[in-house]
Parts: structure tokens; sequence; C-alpha cells
């Protein structure tokens, strides 16, 4: 899979798109492949101050329930209704229309620490 | 190290996901759960069981010391026939849930939860050291056969065609709950049972435990072309919730007794006595303090094992949830949960806790999916 340039990505498999002071962020492809067919998803309520680390949902596959982190801190502006009414979207198109919140951050220079594609890829090799 | 069936390798070369199951290393998923799920119950799906334990009761005594064991009438099961039975403790809790094959007036082979093999070994071997002792004429032998079976269960409407392909034996007249012990091709002796946990038809197949990788292969050459799919301990667990069957573990366990497990039908009180029979008596005589239930839920969610259920105004709790998923075929949350008898009938609004939120929902009936 080519995960995609323009983003950044978590030890949490997750992903940030930075646009001015809006962040996008969503799971990433390795993300839907552990958790298999998803079945559920569920997010915050707009104007939600989140922190750097703080859970803001979960996806759940039939099997389990997992925990969206919020990769930075900032306030929920907008969430994607679409894959809360048809959450197997995620497994489809994780890194573009299956976006899941989008934060309005003070300061997004600190998303440049997170990993880039090419370092994602070798994370993600090296947990094989 | 992780205890590995005969047909370990098969499940790597197909892609299988291995995860620990009870120290046995098995695949949760090939194609993903909701696609073997739904392969299943269109066209068949194919299942490595061979983790589950088999123990042999042998002798002239064998059938009255077993009928002390279980609750079920052994006495009415003939020579080539199943039954489906608990075994319990004094106190009227669980052991196991089990299927006993009689395959001959003298030998029954007892098939019980992987995880409880050594368990109900144990405990059968301590029964049959007391029965030897105040009965040192009788002739009665418990073995655990557990290593020298593979077992693999194929089921769904294309499973019986499938299995047929490979045997000589008749199976349209192996009725449900009944066995044959024939060959398959190759000359492999199998015992083959119409019995299973998907509410499909189909059958569990015993053969040595050295056949197993041959018998899966042949399995899936027949059947692969008729969209069967192999199936992982993920859509099994599925399966099985569809039809509300119990798991050990769950809905069963040394705490719960077969009358509020909703295994009353298994528990023959006017049978000889058995082991646990006073007490379940006793709690018959009392009243039950909770009940196995189905649940759907009214709003968003999907309840899981453990989730607390309150009453509709959130002040009382009445039990917990003991099993819940997305069901592949409703395509909706169900639940199986215990709670407390007031709140146990068709309809009756309970909450379930999910992520310390309240969210309504229905007492249903069960099975959640009709099946024919």
């Amino acid at each position: 899979m080519n995960y995609p340039e323009g983003l950044k990505y978590t030890k949490d498999h997750e992903w940030a798109k930075v646009e001015g002071q809006i962040v996008t962020v969503g799971i990433t492809d390795h993300a839907q492949k552990s958790l298999g067919d998803v079945v559920y998803c569920e997010l915050p309520a707009c104007g939600r101050s989140l922190k750097a680390g703080e859970t803001f949902g979960v996806v759940e596959s039939i099997k389990a329930v997992s925990d969206l982190y919020s990769p930075v801190s900032g306030k929920v502006v907008e969430t994607n209704a679409s894959v809360v009414a048809e959450p197997a979207q995620l497994n489809e198109d994780p890194h573009h229309s299956a976006w899941m919140i989008k934060l309005e951050v003070l300061d997004p220079s600190v998303l440049n620490q997170l990993m880039s594609a090419a370092d994602y890829v070798k994370y993600v090799e090296s947990l094989k | 190290m992780l205890k590995r069936t005969a047909i370990f390798e098969e499940h790597r070369k197909l892609g299988g996901r291995l995860i620990d199951f009870g120290g046995w290393e098995l695949p949760v998923q090939y194609s993903g759960v909701m696609d073997e799920h739904l392969a299943c119950r269109k066209d068949a799906g194919l299942f490595d069981v061979s983790h589950m334990g088999e123990l042999e009761v042998r002798g002239d005594s064998a059938e009255s010391f077993l009928n002390y064991l279980v609750t079920n009438d052994v006495s009415k099961v003939s020579v080539g026939q199943a039954q489906y039975t608990v075994m319990c403790h004094e106190d009227g809790g669980i052991i196991d849930d089990l299927i006993i094959y009689k395959r001959a007036s003298d030998r029954f082979l007892l098939v019980v939860n992987a995880s409880n093999t050594e368990k109900d070994f144990a405990h059968i071997k301590r029964a049959e050291q007391s029965f030897l002792e105040s009965h040192p004429e009788c002739e009665l032998r418990v073995e655990n056969l557990s290593s020298l079976f593979s077992q693999i269960a194929i089921q769904g409407p294309k499973a019986e065609a499938i299995l047929q392909s490979l045997t000589t034996s008749s199976l349209s007249e192996v009725k449900n709950y009944w066995f044959i012990e024939g060959q398959l091709s190759g000359g492999i002796p199998a015992l083959m049972a119409r019995t299973g946990y998907t509410g499909e038809d189909g059958f569990e197949i015993y053969v040595p435990w050295d056949a197993g990788p041959v018998v899966w292969k042949m399995l899936l050459e027949q059947g692969l072309p008729e969209g069967m799919k192999p199936c992982g301990l993920g859509a099994r667990d599925t399966l099985r919730l569809e039809m509300k069957y119990p798991l050990y573990g769950n809905e069963l366990s040394d705490e719960t007794h077969p009358l509020e497990a909703g295994l009353g039908w298994v528990v023959k009180m006017n049978k000889v006595d058995f082991l646990g029979k006073a007490a379940l008596l006793q709690k018959k005589e009392e009243g039950l303090t909770r009940q196995l239930v189905g649940l759907k839920l009214l709003e968003r969610g999907i309840p899981r094992h453990g989730y607390e259920v309150y009453s509709v105004d959130g002040l009382e709790r009445l039990g917990f949830i003991t099993s819940g998923t997305q069901s592949p075929c409703l395509k909706e949350a169900i639940a199986v949960a215990y709670v407390k008898p007031t709140h146990s009938t068709l309809g009756a609004q309970i909450k379930v806790e999910i992520r310390g939120v309240k969210v309504l929902g229905e007492v249903v009936a069960t099975p959640f999916l009709k099946r024919k």
C-alpha cells in the first residue's frame, strides 16, 4: 500500500494532514487491515477540546474495540458523518474519503515531529 | 511454546492470522471474519477444531457411570447417536458442556472444550476411582484420547455434498445428532457426526491425529470450487452467537448453573440421581436469581463481554453481557446477558453501559437468526 507523502503518521497508526490551522485525522491502511471489517465508529462532538494523546473515539471490528487517539491538541471543528453512518469506508479508503475528524490547532508545527510516509513504512515493517 | 494441531502448516499456507487461543496457536481468520461467516451460511465453512478434547469411557458400567456424571439422560441414547449435555459440580455449577457419542453399548466418546480437557479428565478420573473402589467387580475404564484425534468441522448448506464426495458411506441416512463410522478417500478411518456449532447443517469429522492435514486438504479441494471457505475462530464465535449457543467461559462457568443458562432442557430431573441434582432441584424450588437472555440495542453501539446492564432509569444494576458482537447476517448488534428475572421477558427494556454511556436495548427472542 502506498502511504501518501502529504500525510504525517503516528505510532498508533493514525495519519494527520496539516492545512493551515486545520488538521485532518484518520487511521492508516495498516490499521484498517489489522482491524478487519470495521462495523462501528464513534466520533466526538464538534466543539470538544482534545489534548494530544487523548482518546477521541473508537473504531470497532466484529471482534474488538480500538481507541482513537488525538495526535495533537486542538478543538474538533468537523467530523465525518458518512464514516459514522458507513464505517466500512474505513476499510476501503482510509487515507482520503474516510477521514475522521478535523481539528483547529493553534500551533500545527508540533506535527512536524510525526513520521513521514517513508518512516512509517519502515515502522510498520519493524512490527512484523 | 504454544500447542499446534496437526493441520497448523496448512493454516500458515492459507495465510491464516494466528493467535494464542487458550495455549493453542490457531487462526482467528483467513480472508476475514465477515467473509468467512457469510460463506459458511451461504455455501460452506471448514474449521480445524482439533484442539478440542476427546475422552473415552468404556466398560459394562460405562453408561451408568456416565449417567451419574452428566445431567442429560444417557440411557436414552442409542448406538450411533450423539447427545449434548452438561457436567456439574455437586453445587450445580457447570464443569463443562460436551457432546457424548455412543459408539457401542459399552463405549462412549466425550468431546469437551479445549480449555477444559484437563479439568474434565481429572474430574472423571476421580469419579472413576471412587466408582471402582465401591464397585470393584465392575468394568470401567476412562482415557484421555485427545492426542489421537484431529477434528474438522464442515458446516453449511453444501457441507454434506462436499463430504459425500470423499466417502462411500451414505451421509443422507445420518440424521441430526447421529453419526457413522466409516472411511474417507484413501482408507482414512473417520467418525462423521451430523453435529456442529454454527446452526447450519454439517458434520464434525474425527480422524486419526496424523491424518488431519490430508483430510483438510481433500475437503478444501472439493469444497473451494463450491464456495467453501476455511473459517477461523472469529467466524466460529459469530456463527454460534447468532444461534445463542453458549460458550464456556462466557455464558457457562463453574459459577453458573444450567437452569439459569437456559439449559434446563438438558437437565433430566426425573432420571436416576446425578452429580448436582439435589442442588439444581433446590435452585428450581427457590426460583432463579438471574436468567440468560438475548438482547438487541435500540440505539447505536455494540455490547461486549463484561459490559454492565442496567434498568432504563439507570438506577438498578440488572446484570452483565456474556457475549456480544455485530451480527454479520443481521447487520446489527446482538448480545447475550445474564439479567434479573424481573427483566427477562421478551420486550423488556434495559440499558447497556458502553464506555460510560447507558444505551437503550431490549430483550429479544433467540436464536437471533432463524435457520430451518
